[in-house]
């Protein structure tokens, strides 16, 4: 049995409370939401945290409030996100990502927070110590050469989240809360091309709630790549929102990629070809080649990178062509592997 | 003798769809497998692995561990001196490596503790050290010359063993063919992934007697490597095989950790339990071979095969394990699908630093199974032959002897392929769907049972006894597993059946080497079959023992003696009858105390050559399958969407266990057509010597999940062979066959393209449409089979070319065979 | 030995109280299969990659293998061993029994508990939400297929009991 190591495990009750133990303790504590990505590193080693903060008793953490936009609680489970309506209307590129996070049972555990700060991913990493023993390690643990770029001085694993992609397509923002201070950090600015350390984040804040203004105009879309219809990271994924005038002339765009890169990539050179278009057949086509000079893959996942990026024109395409209306249900099922939505 | 009639009409208990006797302890979660059981005063055990994939051990210091608190004993390969393996000629492992590692995850030390996670602290106080040695990676290195081989009694280099037979002039036959027929093709190897995870738990009682509880599908076999191993008696060992939570092969060979726990519950006189990790699992694994092949086929205009030449060539991992007899499957059951007038094949295992390889479902056959209805696919389409027409003009006639000598029995081949081609709609379908879409036919045979045991002897190849007394409870008891298949409810129902009782009287005890009979395991297909007949003659023995007493005292005639219903009775007028239990008693009265037995060994095999014991079967299965697919352009995704598929069973004893063998096999052939495979990663050769497993958890070994698997269609042909238990064959391996064929016929149906290698990923499969969109030869799979020396085969005629069995010369050719190589094949032909 | 502190916890395992010391690094697989002798449960990766670990917590199907057995004071979990009412077995236990839902029977418990949630939620789910919700338990032996149908002829059998008891009420 894969076994967790020794820990102390502490359960405040409030985020100042913890955000107040994460000073104190310093870099040897990290906190743990739901632990579906957390405790499975730990029980490889890749993680080595002293100290689990919990921020399951902490109920402020699983607030949903659509008063004004919307705004998520960290500790909300994917799970619980999925039975709210009204975000599947409203945020629907959100709602299909949490959709196919992992399995349903993950689901039920896994938070909204902790998809956000989902260590990233790598093939070299996400292995049992002994296995990372037989390689020497790499450069984001205990290591000094990255085996995917090997000259590489920066790790290249991963971002493998989905929500991500779709939160930044929303244009959504995250309040960070330290000790000391406060800060509210726009979703796009909070990664970093550095797959060892890959959030803004500082080690000693919680990522407390997840804000989104109220969206007039805006359609948004889900688009993963995977194997297998459940259990599979993304592999790539495609986070597209659009504003449309009532002629269905673009006001505003979002294209982002997800998991081809250590980082989840915004193009802005996408939102400024498609502003005062409409997505006609040529204007999806050339979205697609924009959008695929942008992605990096590198043979750190399932498949091969040259895949990969060759499926980045047509997974734009078919999320252009459904945020247009085309009626794409039946590729959605085939080729994304994606019932919901 | 008693009554007796057995069909269709009278059966009470086989045929009918039946909730299965270990059913409902298993929804309730009271089925203990071997990890369940927990013992007073328990230790865990934990193993350390190689962190080099090709190494020789300088030194094992294990005394920082042994001082951690908590641990009771640490083992090395020092503790272990005696070889073992589960083929005779291939004894080349040890419970802990002593001298050397020979891929990444061979186990070097154990530690045993108070529990699990101060075993796995103790793990990385052991300090080896090592001195590092070439490695091989890929069956072409294995094949060149090295310093270092593997193993030392590899043929040469890094060859296992290389062997080759001509039945009848195969050269001549292709030469007088319209066609032949040349294709390469490559099915990666792959892993079983049962759910389970291996668990063992030893306990030694103070007179030095030990038992060990396993999840083995084998118990048999682990019995007698444990006794070679720890150098001990047998008898003073009793091995336990739990229920199984899957096996498909994973669990026939005895394992490392099996006798590690066994020799420290002996030291310690504790018991000890070990459960291995998920990528420990992938360590063991014994899975599927990667196999290259080529494939020669002779034809005819009218679609008639004149003969074939088959080359094949296994990455055998580090170690020996069920490698020969592999080596063997992947040629020696291609007669037995389809007629082939002459046959001639050559095959080679190699070693290379990854896991060992061994059997998985099908063992060593859908490899070339895979191979062969592509290339026919490929020749029908050249001879605008419909594919299901040309292979029902192949099918042998039935009860007939194969060009290399298996007899084959009942083939209901030719109703498989009319049931999926009219269910399927078949006619409709092919070559006539929109592009994208498709369909695809292939078929396969598989064995119900090897025909000879793994190491040579000419007792039963499984026993059953009966227990029954004046309670009127029955016990049935046999060595078999059951591993999932439902081994434990053909046995009880096979024996309520006989004796006319309900399955809640028959109580089964399996799998426990102190009390069952010796049965020699859950692999080949054989349960059923061998198993079965032994039941059912220990059975009709007990009843003929009732019968003898009921008749005496109701005065009837013994062959007028029924048992139905709990009843004993007359069968001209039923009226007159006792209780099963009143009928009991009057036998316990009348013989004294009650046990019958039965047992069962296959026929004499017709093949007389060395090496000719790997092949034959009582009987053989027969499947056919169509599957239909869309194949989206863009990216090369392949979505299965549905299965139809037919399976000769002889009987079906139970409808839903039947059915749900047959869709299970299909399952795993989706799974193996589309993404299962077990590949090794080696690291930049300039930094690194590492050579590690690619994709050691359940995350990154991609199996279907309940999203991708395809609806599946399933029919069941009843056509009962008198060598099987009440004429019923095999279900567990042969309806995967046909699978991965039909799924790349499918492919090329709906866009044209040949992916001649296994799995067809979308990665391939786009590769496949670029090159079709380029003009090129739309095809990926092998360009070439690698150059390999081969021995001189043995030549052996054809029965219709006045063949007897025997190896001969090759009719005026008069090559003499070398005699070095009839030696080693000979040594084959023993372990098989 | 290791050295985890450990701590009371207070579960409530189907429908029993049950106080036990734990470390605090167990998952509650562990302290379900080690401390509770529950073994019913299954694990097939303890990395959340199988579904063999199902358990219901607060009714919701989690994975026990990574959920921290302190994350659980004061839960109600149910586990396959608190599935059946005493002697009589839950209408999914027998469909799955009669249907071939199981074979080697070890993805089963998980697979019972994931289904029992669905059809707590979902009455008559059909089959694409059958598949949805079961696609976080792996099983290598059925094919699923089977399992499809026992959930289904659970769903039918439910309703029909819930009918006829109503039908016997009014
Ligand atoms: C088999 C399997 C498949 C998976 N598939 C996918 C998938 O397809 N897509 C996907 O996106 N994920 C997947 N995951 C990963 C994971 O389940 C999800 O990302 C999940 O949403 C993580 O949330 P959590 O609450 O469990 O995070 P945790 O494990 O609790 O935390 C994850 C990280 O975030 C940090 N963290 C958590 N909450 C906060 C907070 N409020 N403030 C600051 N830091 C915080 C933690 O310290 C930790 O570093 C998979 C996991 C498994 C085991
Ligand atoms: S990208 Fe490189 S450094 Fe980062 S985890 Fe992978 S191998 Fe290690
Ligand atoms: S044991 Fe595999 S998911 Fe929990
Ligand atoms: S029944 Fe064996 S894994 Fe599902």
């Amino acid at each position: 049995m894969m076994r967790l190591p020794p820990f102390r495990y502490i359960a405040p009750t409030s985020v100042s409370e913890a955000a107040k133990i994460l000073k104190e303790e310093g870099p040897c504590a990290m906190l743990v939401a739901g632990g579906t990505d957390l405790l499975a590193n730990m029980k490889r080693g890749q993680q080595t945290p002293e100290i689990l903060i919990s921020l399951s008793n902490i109920k402020s953490l699983h607030d949903v409030s659509n008063s004004s936009g919307l705004t998520l609680g960290a500790g909300l489970t994917l799970g619980s996100l999925l039975e709210n309506d009204s975000i599947r209307d409203s945020h629907t590129g959100l709602w299909q990502a949490a959709g196919v996070v992992a399995t349903p049972l993950l689901r039920n555990t896994a938070t909204i927070g902790g998809n956000i700060c989902l260590d990233t991913r790598c093939s070299y990493y996400n292995q049992n110590e002994d296995w990372r023993k037989a390689i020497n390690n790499c450069l984001k643990k205990d290591g000094d050469t990255c085996w995917v770029a090997t000259t590489s001085k920066t790790c290249r694993a991963v971002s493998s989240t989905d929500t991500a992609p779709a939160l930044i397509s929303l244009g959504a923002r995250v309040r960070l809360v330290s000790a000391d201070a406060e800060r509210i950090v726009e979703m796009k600015d909070l990664y970093q091309d550095d797959g060892a350390n890959y959030l803004q984040r500082h080690s000693n804040e919680v990522l407390t709630e997840v804000i989104l203004e109220p969206l007039v105009g805006w359609r948004s879309t889900y688009w993963k790549l995977r194997r297998r219809g459940s259990f599979d990271f993304p592999i790539l994924s495609v986070a597209a929102a659009v504003q449309t005038d009532g002629g269905g002339t673009i006001e505003d765009a979002r294209i982002v990629l997800g998991a081809v890169s250590s980082l989840p990539l915004l193009s802005t050179e996408a939102t400024e070809f498609l502003v005062g278009k409409k997505l006609d057949d040529d204007v999806i086509e050339e979205t697609g080649h924009i959008m695929a000079k942008l992605a990096k893959p590198r043979g750190n996942t399932d498949l091969t990178p040259i895949w990969r990026k060759k499926m980045v024109p047509s997974f734009v395409n078919h999320a252009l062509r459904e945020l247009r209306g085309d009626d794409v249900r039946e590729l959605r099922k085939r080729i994304a592997h994606q019932a919901r939505g | 003798m008693s009554h007796r009639e057995y069909s269709s009409d009278t059966f009470r208990i086989i045929g009918k769809p039946r909730v299965r006797i270990d059913a409902l302890s298993k929804v309730t979660g009271q089925t203990l497998f071997a990890d369940d059981i927990s013992l007073p005063r328990m230790l865990h055990c934990k193993l350390l692995r190689s962190s080099l994939p090709h190494a020789l051990i300088e030194t094992v210091d294990v005394s920082r561990a042994s001082a951690h608190p908590g641990v009771q004993l640490v083992l090395t390969g020092e503790d272990f001196p005696v070889e073992y393996g589960i083929l005779p000629v291939s004894q080349d492992e040890r419970p802990l490596c002593r001298d050397k590692v020979r891929f990444v995850g061979d186990p070097v030390a154990a530690v045993i503790a108070c529990d699990e996670q101060t075993a796995c602290e103790a793990l990385s106080l052991i300090d080896v050290s090592y001195q590092p040695l070439p490695t091989i990676a890929t069956v072409a290195e294995a094949l060149q010359a090295t310093e270092a081989p593997l193993q030392n009694y590899a043929e040469e280099h890094n060859i296992h063993r290389r062997l080759a037979y001509s039945f009848g002039d195969v050269d001549e036959a292709l030469a007088q063919a319209d066609h032949v027929f040349e294709d390469t093709f490559l099915y990666e190897g792959n892993t079983h992934m049962a759910m389970e995870q291996h668990a063992s738990v030893a306990a030694t009682d103070p007179d030095g007697r030990v038992t060990l509880w396993s999840s083995t599908q084998c118990p048999h076999y682990v019995h007698r490597a444990l006794a070679k191993a720890l150098e001990m008696p047998a008898a003073h060992i009793r091995v336990i095989a739990c229920p199984n939570g899957g096996g498909f092969g994973g669990k026939t060979d005895p394992f490392n950790h099996e006798i590690v726990v066994t020799k420290a519950s002996m030291l310690l006189g504790r018991p000890v339990k070990i459960c291995l990790t998920r990528q420990e699992v992938f360590y063991c694994h014994r899975g599927r071979h990667q196999v290259t092949m080529k494939f020669r086929t002779g034809v005819n205009n009218d679609g008639k095969l004149t003969g074939m030449h088959l080359q094949t060539l296994l990455d055998g991992g580090a170690y020996g394990s069920y490698g020969i007899a592999s080596t063997f499957y992947t040629t020696a059951l291609q007669p037995v699908t389809y007629q082939l007038p002459r046959y001639s094949w050559e095959a080679c295992r190699v070693f290379t630093n990854k896991p060992p390889s061994g059997p998985k479902r099908g063992h060593g056959t859908p490899q070339p199974r895979f191979g062969q209805e592509v290339q026919l696919d490929k020749i029908a389409e050249k001879l605008q032959i419909d594919p299901a027409k040309l292979r029902l003009g192949m099918i042998a006639p039935a009860n007939s002897l194969t060009c290399n000598f298996l007899k084959v029995g009942t083939i209901g081949l030719a109703e498989c392929i009319d049931r999926v081609v009219s269910r399927s709609g078949w006619k409709d379908k092919h070559k006539k769907l929109p592009r994208g879409r498709g369909v695809g036919l292939a078929c396969g045979a598989y064995m119900s049972g090897a025909g000879t045991a793994i190491y040579w002897n000419k007792m039963p190849h499984s026993g059953v006894q009966i227990k029954l007394d004046r309670s009127g409870a029955v016990t049935v008891y046999c060595g078999a597993t059951d591993v999932g298949q439902g081994s434990d409810d053909v046995l009880v129902s096979l024996v309520t059946e006989v004796l006319g009782i309900e399955t809640i009287d028959v109580k089964c005890v399996t799998g426990d080497t102190d009390l069952t009979p010796v049965d020699l395991g859950s692999y080949s297909s054989r349960v059923t079959l061998m198993m079965g007949n032994a039941a059912i003659e220990a059975a009709e023995r007990a009843r003929d023992l009732i019968a003898s007493a009921v008749a005496e005292k109701l005065e009837i005639a013994v062959d007028h003696i029924g048992f139905a219903e709990r009843l004993v009775f007359d069968v001209e007028d039923p009226n007159r009858n006792m209780t099963f239990q009143q009928a009991v008693i009057c036998a316990e009265e009348k013989h004294g105390t009650m046990a019958t037995t039965g047992s069962y060994a296959p026929p004499k095999s017709a093949a007389r050559f060395p090496g000719g014991g790997v092949g034959p079967s009582p009987t053989y299965s027969y499947t056919a399958a169509v599957a239909e697919v869309e194949v989206d352009e863009a990216s090369g995704v392949v979505e299965v969407t549905r299965i139809y598929i037919a399976h000769d069973i002889g009987r079906s004893l139970n409808p839903v266990q039947v059915e749900g063998q047959v869709i299970g096999g299909v399952y795993m052939g989706v799974g193996e057509a589309l993404m299962e495979e077990s590949g090794s990663r080696r690291l930049p050769p300039k930094l690194s010597d590492a050579l590690v497993h690619d994709n050691p958890s359940m995350l990154e070994y991609k199996t279907l999940t309940m999203h991708d698997m395809p609806e599946v269609c399933v029919d069941i042909i009843e056509n009962p062979d008198p060598n099987g238990p009440f004429g019923a064959k095999e279900v567990g391996q042969g309806p995967l066959l046909p699978i991965m064929p039909a799924i790349a016929n499918a492919i090329f149906d709906a866009v044209g393209v040949r992916v001649d290698e296994v799995p067809i990923t979308p990665v391939k499969v786009l590769k496949a449409l670029e090159m079709q969109a380029a003009g090129h030869d739309a095809r990926v799979g092998p360009k070439a089979f690698p150059n390999i020396e081969w021995p001189q085969a043995m030549f052996v005629l054809p029965p219709w070319e006045g063949g007897d069995g025997k190896a001969s010369n090759r009719p005026e050719r008069k090559r003499a065979a070398k005699m070095h190589t009839m030696d080693k094949v000979k040594g084959a032909s023993e372990q098989t | 030995m290791s050295g985890s502190k450990k701590v009371q916890l207070h579960l409530n395992v189907n429908n029993e109280d049950m106080h036990v010391l734990v470390e605090s690094s167990k998952t509650l697989l562990e302290v379900l299969r080690e401390d509770l002798t529950l073994t019913g449960t299954k694990h097939g990766c303890e990395l959340g990659e199988c579904g063999a670990c199902t358990v219901l917590k607060d009714g919701k199907p989690v994975l026990s293998c990574l959920l921290l057995a302190l994350e659980c004071e004061d839960a109600q979990i149910e586990t396959i061993e608190g599935l059946a009412d005493k002697d009589q077995l839950h209408p999914l236990q027998l469909a799955f029994a009669q249907h071939g839902g199981l074979q080697c029977g070890y993805c089963t418990p998980g697979m019972l508990m994931t289904a029992k949630a669905l059809l707590e939620n979902e009455a008559r789910p059909t089959r694409a939400q059958i598949r949805e919700a079961l696609s976080g338990n792996l099983c290598r032996c059925t094919g699923y297929q089977q399992v499809i149908e026992s959930v289904e002829e659970a769903a039918i059998t439910i309703e029909e009991t819930e009918n006829s008891a109503a039908g016997v009420k009014s």
